[in-house]
């Protein structure tokens, strides 16, 4: 049997979210896929206050946000979540094929299909980086804010981006020690807010260093790091031995966009955006007509964009659906307004550069 | 090792339940991933690569990487970092791609 929902939206995170709430408010019969064991993707384990203006929940902690979100259409009998549920195909009618708690395969045939898979972590070439005890910055996260689980007693963080500081103050937060913060570029990526809490709790921000290799048999007992030259090659000479039993990387994160590849929408390498993403115009409508894109999986940003692009793609799609939004235009506008407003200023500029490359005209401009 | 006195957080722990990992009996939360459950006791090696025999574990925590894939009642491939753990769960380390038992 196919199920046919007036709205399909794939993963359940901020940007999902924030869509699931305008098309179930605008009255859409609406299905939401999320794989993981329960709604809120990344925003689960986000113990810090976020930044913006109240649109996107500023001075909120994360891991309140996805409740929020929900708390207007959890109710709703037009909102149906599926957890544990994977989005696997998309075929050329239309069809999007999901496996349903590992039993079985269901499959929709969606009037409008919103994607906003998010994004994976990247990883860098060393010797031993597939061993145990190399983790992902953001899944050990997940594993000591969600679950309660230490991953270790002492990490070595690499990446000094929001992410890389972020982790690294909770990992104290949660009693467990970071020897160090290894970053290759000159200068730290991430926010002064961030980057001031590791320097105030003496935790070294190590620029133009990089991991040589992790050390162990089974697991990590160490690490191997050194200073890089112009050329981002190690300077010997430099070479010394951290002492640590994990690593965490914190060297970006990938749009999983494959799903936009497999319905043939037209895609496009942003480096800004690392990786792969669909063009899509000012409402969020990739070139494939009734597919939107929302969220990191259109360009690696923040949870706050990705609730604003969120609801952009929510309420264009109910809109194109003939549904009656009181405001229209005037809400399309204030969301369009305020992803310029936080994609203002210098920290905006390669999101700004990155937007450009992925911009089609729209085709129902509002406004 | 689980995290005690956490300044901003309460963690909403499901009922205690025993499994057992390679033979040994183990106790974790209902619910958790499997993966935590393990961490938790320190175990960290939770398969061996196809080819080179490599020690491999958690890594993306969100079902995607491959790394934690684990043999569980008989099935192998489980997705640990992302499989919820139940009472009485048999879960082995994986070796290469596993067997069906």
């Amino acid at each position: 049997m196919i199920a046919t929902p007036e709205v399909l939206i794939v993963g359940g995170g901020p940007a999902g979210l924030a869509a699931a709430r305008e098309t179930v408010g605008a009255g859409c019969d609406t299905v939401v896929l999320d794989d993981a064991l329960e709604p809120g993707g990344q925003l689960v384990k986000q113990t810090h206050k976020f930044f913006g203006s109240e649109m996107e929940y500023a001075g909120v902690r994360g891991i309140k946000i996805p409740e929020i979100l929900l708390r207007e259409v959890s109710d709703s009998p037009k909102l149906k979540i599926l957890l544990r549920t994977t989005a696997s195909g998309y075929y050329e009618d239309g069809v999007v094929t999901a496996i349903f708690q590992d039993k079985k395969v269901l499959k929709f045939k969606p009037k409008k299909l919103i994607i906003a898979t998010g994004a994976q972590e990247k990883t860098i070439l060393f010797p031993n980086n597939d061993m145990p005890g190399v983790y992902g910055a953001g899944a050990v996260q997940t594993l000591m804010n969600v679950y309660g689980v230490a991953p270790g007693t002492r990490g070595l963080m690499i990446g000094a981006g929001n992410i890389g500081l972020i982790v690294s103050y909770q990992l104290r937060q949660a009693g467990i020690a970071v020897a160090a913060v290894v970053e290759a570029l000159d200068r730290i990526g991430g926010y002064w807010v961030h980057a001031s809490k590791i320097a105030r709790l003496k935790i070294p921000i190590l620029t133009r260093h990089t991991i040589i290799e992790a050390l162990g048999e089974e697991n990590v007992t160490g690490a191997i790091i050194a200073q890089i030259d112009d050329n981002w090659l190690p300077i010997p000479g430099t070479e010394r031995e951290i002492e640590c039993d994990f690593i965490c990387l914190a060297v970006g994160l990938s749009p999983l966009s494959d799903l936009f590849r497999l319905a043939e929408c037209e895609m496009v390498f942003v480096p800004e955006f690392g990786g792969d993403v669909p063009l899509r115009d000012t409402n969020m409508e990739t070139s494939t007509k009734g597919i939107y894109v929302a969220g990191d999986v259109g360009g690696i940003e923040e949870a706050s964009s990705a609730i604003i692009e969120g609801a952009l793609a929510g309420i264009s799609t109910a809109f194109s659906l003939g549904k009656n939004i009181p405001d229209y235009e005037r809400r399309n506008r204030e969301l369009r307004d305020e992803l310029v407003s936080l994609r203002s200023g210098p920290v905006g500029e390669h999101i700004r550069s990155g937007i450009a490359k992925c911009r089609i005209s729209a085709k129902t401009e509002v406004g | 090792m689980r995290i005690e006195n956490h300044p901003i957080l309460e963690f909403k722990h499901g009922k205690k339940v025993g499994f057992t990992f390679e033979g040994e009996e183990l106790s974790g939360y209902e619910g958790e991933p499997i993966a935590a459950a393990l961490h938790d006791h320190g175990v960290q090696v939770l398969r061996y690569s196809i080819r080179h025999n490599r020690p491999r574990g958690f890594f993306c925590a969100i079902g995607h990487c491959s790394s934690c894939l684990m043999e569980v009642d008989g099935i192998p491939n489980v997705r640990v970092c992302t499989e919820p753990l139940a009472a009485g769960m048999v879960v082995r380390r994986q070796r290469g791609k596993g067997e069906l038992r």
